[in-house]
């Protein structure tokens, strides 16, 4: 519902609970949540699509939030790393990401792990990859090139990649 | 009143346990806190306006527009600033004067209740200027390069042992090349950010960095404050690679402009600022001249290094100081030119001095191994010194030809046919290649109180900082054995100014130089245990150490850690692109603390070396006097599938002259010599030298 030219008002699903919110319509998704939600688990590495810190689920789906309008998300559903898991109830590569040490400074730590649910998810919907080799095939083999080429979008600069690659190949056994 | 210490149980030492990290489970679920992400009641957002010219002066700034916009609550530039004092650090006097000295300076802070609002006031700043030329063109022979008297950190620019002319002159060998390396962004992922709250004449910041106390002395200085009003927090940053390894702009605005305003700020610099605000490696030019006999053995080297400066303040990267510390040769000189330009001040980014300066040595060595056809590994065993070749010290330790050896046999590297361009599997030329690595073990005085609480547990608190090394980790492990009890006893904070002096986590001294405080405070609080028969009274003990006196007190010897690092590549003969399917690295780093950590941050710093040798440039715009490509998208570093195999070790090394511990740092030793092993193993598949950095396609096919 529009409220002035500059803001709106509208409702968007954040972790399970709806939250009304009233926006200058400037305000990217990826702001709304840390500047206004408080949930800062969502980093910010880049604000133009280029690292995927971001990394939060839209309707289930990954997204770079930094490029999502946050009336752009009305009435619909996110997810960002707090909704995925608590420190009692970790999600599974949460907790495959503290057993293969799949992070250092901890700042693509979000992004990589939102990410990395959704890779497996596509994967499971056989949705090929430029790393596919058969684009046509029911079923994808998840190999490392795989799981390589569908976390490229998330950069880390502390080089945490050898670690992330163990982490999803331990969750997708 | 409860018994501390049980004499009767045999504890397995926590030292180099692959302990999981401890806040590992604060970052997987979003809880760690990070500077930017305090929210404090009535906070302003700033924006920061950078300088569109390279030289000149700001002939007048109108502010109406931008005050005019919704939201807005001031513009803060250099008219209404608060004066600062000279803290040592010409890039730290911002909005001080009307000069401009490099293009994305800081001219103005717009002050807006939101982001979106400072943004677009920001972008509506009507900011005039009166340009002069520029000159950001860095090259050898320009007229203004210069020697240096010192080069970081303290360091003779120059130094000569022997007739160097002579013996190349004399020598049957002899490799003359010059390489270059380019400026490279540290890029750390998270930017860096500053929430600043001034409470009367006492300043809170929480801040990005890579040491609180580093960033409260400079605050100290520029506000003229005394250390009991600053306090410095920084609990969880995100990476730094020197980009953080002092107080740079955000914190300075920050700060002022909530002084302005009587209101918390918070300046978080944008991706694109942090390209000419906080710092990156200075592109270098390095002329390297090796003579030996036919055998391969040095009868000299030279090594001269040229690199750049700004004009506000001179850094001087030690580029070829590496090379009076490597090899044995009786001839021995090497050289520093400095060149100031209207640029940013280049700053540390990973192994300042030893990362560019071992691509031309390990480079010049790969070449010497080809014209002698002597094995590269051997040629490097045969040039091994027993005392330092420069100064004819002592090496506390030195296991570089044991690194050699294991990487050797880990590679599989004694079978392989030396010969170059003879391997091809499809489009793929293959070729294997190798470098050593070397990279300073130094140590810093630093302070930490230790506090034992009646319920038996224990509280380290030390200004150290984790930047995502895992020092958070290695040193409760250290604190636990020294007080002789489990992990889950002793708590250390850090991160926080007001537990007193320390080292910053830099210059791979960090882990080494805390953990000596910490070890010294822990025997200090046993001892005080001891006396109170081990109960803890009531109030609990409290144990501070310092070890400004027995850092003083070191013996003079060399101490660095060692490395060899082996690597595969495979080259598309048609596209140029080049893969590195397998590395492996071997290190000989005093005691590891953890071997999680450690194993991460090792290859962390490989990786860095493989985005240096193949992908990072910062590319200098002459015409507008700014680094051009300043985004993750235009500025490449290693992503997830540039990564293949990657596996490092290390081997056991006790070195009782580093400190208490034992411990080497590692936070750098991985970076370094990896471009030249890739640039080696490029040459042993196609036949071509890559003496430029970074390996690019057209480079490699040209
Ligand atoms: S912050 Fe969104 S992709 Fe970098
Ligand atoms: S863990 Fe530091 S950027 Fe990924």
């Amino acid at each position: 519902m529009t409220r002035s030219s500059l803001s709106s008002s509208f409702t968007v699903t954040v972790n399970g609970e709806p939250q009304l919110l009233d926006l200058d319509n400037r305000t990217t998704l990826l702001d709304a949540l840390r500047e206004h939600l408080d949930l800062t688990g969502a980093k910010k590495g880049c604000d133009h699509g280029q690292c995927g810190a971001c990394t939060v689920l839209l309707d289930g789906r990954r997204v770079n939030s930094c490029l999502v309008l946050a009336v752009a998300a009305q009435g619909r559903s996110v997810t960002t790393i707090e909704g995925l898991g608590t420190a009692d109830r970790l999600h599974p590569v949460q907790q495959a990401f503290i057993d293969h040490d799949g992070l250092q400074c901890g700042y693509c730590t979000p992004g990589q792990i939102c990410s990395a649910v959704s890779a497996l998810d596509e994967v499971d919907r056989g949705w090929p990859s430029a790393a596919t080799a058969d684009v046509g095939a029911e079923k994808i083999t998840l190999d490392d090139s795989e799981i390589r080429e569908r976390m490229s979008g998330n950069l880390c600069r502390c080089g945490a990649y050898v670690n992330i690659l163990a982490a999803i190949n331990a969750v997708a056994q | 009143m409860t018994s501390t210490l049980d004499p009767a149980t045999t504890r397995t030492p926590l030292m180099g346990q692959g302990i999981n990290r401890i806040d590992a489970i604060a970052k997987v679920t979003g809880e760690a806190r990070y500077s930017g992400e305090y929210p404090l009641d009535g906070m302003i957002y700033g924006w920061v306006v950078q300088a569109p010219i390279a030289k000149g002066r700001i002939s007048d700034i109108r502010p109406a527009t931008t005050l005019s916009m919704p939201g807005v609550l001031a513009v803060l530039d250099y008219r209404n600033a608060p004066r600062l004092s000279d803290a040592g650090d010409g890039e730290l006097l911002l909005l001080q004067g009307d000069r401009v000295y490099y293009r994305g300076e800081a001219v103005a802070v717009v002050l807006a209740q939101s982001l979106e609002q400072a943004r677009a006031g920001a972008d509506a700043l009507d900011v005039s200027y009166l340009a002069e030329s520029h000159d950001v063109l860095f090259r050898a022979d320009h007229p203004d390069m210069y020697t240096p008297e010192l080069v970081n950190p303290n360091f003779p620019s120059a130094s000569n042992v022997g007739d160097v002319d002579a013996a190349l002159a004399a020598a049957e060998v002899v490799i003359d090349q010059v390489y270059a390396t380019p400026a490279e962004h540290n890029n750390p992922m998270e930017p860096h950010a500053t929430t600043a709250h001034w409470d009367g004449d006492t300043l809170l910041v929480f801040d990005s960095n890579q040491g609180a106390s580093s960033v409260q002395m400079s605050l100290c200085r520029l506000f003229d404050l005394p250390r009991s009003a600053v306090q410095v927090k920084s609990e969880h940053v995100g990476g730094g690679f020197g980009a953080k390894g002092s107080a740079r702009p955000p914190v300075v605005l920050a700060s002022m402009a909530a002084r302005l305003l009587g209101r918390p700020v918070r300046v978080t610099l944008t991706r694109q600022q942090m390209f000419a605000m906080v710092g990156y490696r200075t592109p270098t030019i390095q002329q390297v001249r090796l003579g030996s006999d036919r055998s391969g053995r040095l009868q000299a080297l030279d090594h001269l290094a040229y690199s750049q400066t700004s004009k506000i303040l001179e850094f001087a990267e030690q580029t070829a100081v590496l090379s009076r510390m490597m090899y044995a040769t009786p001839n021995l000189r090497t050289a520093h030119r400095l060149l100031p330009l209207d640029v940013p001040t280049p700053r540390w980014m990973r192994a300042p001095g030893e990362a560019p300066g071992s691509f031309a040595l390990e480079s010049a060595m790969d070449e010497l191994a080809q014209a002698c056809n002597v094995d590269p590994v051997e040629l490097r065993i045969r040039n091994e010194p027993d005392l330092e070749p420069d100064s004819g010290r002592p090496f506390s330790s030195r296991n570089l030809v044991a690194c050699l050896r294991e990487g050797a046999r880990r590679f599989g590297w004694d079978d392989r046919d030396r010969r170059p361009a003879i391997r091809q599997d499809g489009r793929w030329l293959m070729g294997s290649g190798m470098a050593s690595s070397t990279y300073p073990a130094r140590n810093a005085p630093s302070t930490c109180q230790v506090q034992a609480r009646s319920d038996g547990t224990f509280e380290v608190r030390i200004t150290a900082s984790d930047i995502g090394t895992g020092a958070r980790t290695a040193l409760t492990q250290i604190a636990a054995d020294a007080l002789q009890v489990e992990l889950d006893r002793v708590e250390l904070r850090i991160g926080d100014s007001d537990f007193g002096p320390a080292m910053i986590a830099g210059g791979s001294m960090g882990t080494a130089s805390w953990s000596w405080a910490v070890v010294k405070a822990c025997r200090d609080l046993l001892g005080q245990l001891d006396a109170h028969s081990g109960a803890v009274p009531a109030g609990g003990l409290l144990a501070r150490a310092d070890t400004k006196d027995d850092v003083a007190a070191q013996a003079d010897v060399t101490r660095h850690a060692f490395g060899a690092q082996f690597v595969e590549v495979a080259v598309d003969i048609r596209t140029g692109e080049v893969r590195v399917p397998r590395m492996i690295g071997v290190f000989a780093a005093g005691h590891i603390v953890n071997a999680r950590t450690a194993r991460s941050q090792l290859i962390g710093g490989m990786i860095m070396g493989l985005g240096m040798a193949l992908l990072e440039e910062s590319l200098m715009d002459l015409r507008f006097g700014d680094y051009l490509n300043h985004d993750l998208a235009g500025y490449h570093v290693a992503s997830n599938a540039d990564v293949r195999s990657i596996e490092v070790s290390w081997i056991d090394e006790q070195d009782d002259q580093t400190n208490p511990s034992g411990i080497k740092g590692i936070g750098e030793i991985g970076i370094v010599g990896t471009a030249a092993a890739i640039a080696n193993a490029v040459w042993h598949a196609t036949g071509r030298r890559q003496r430029t950095l970074p390996i690019r396609p057209d480079r490699v096919i040209s």
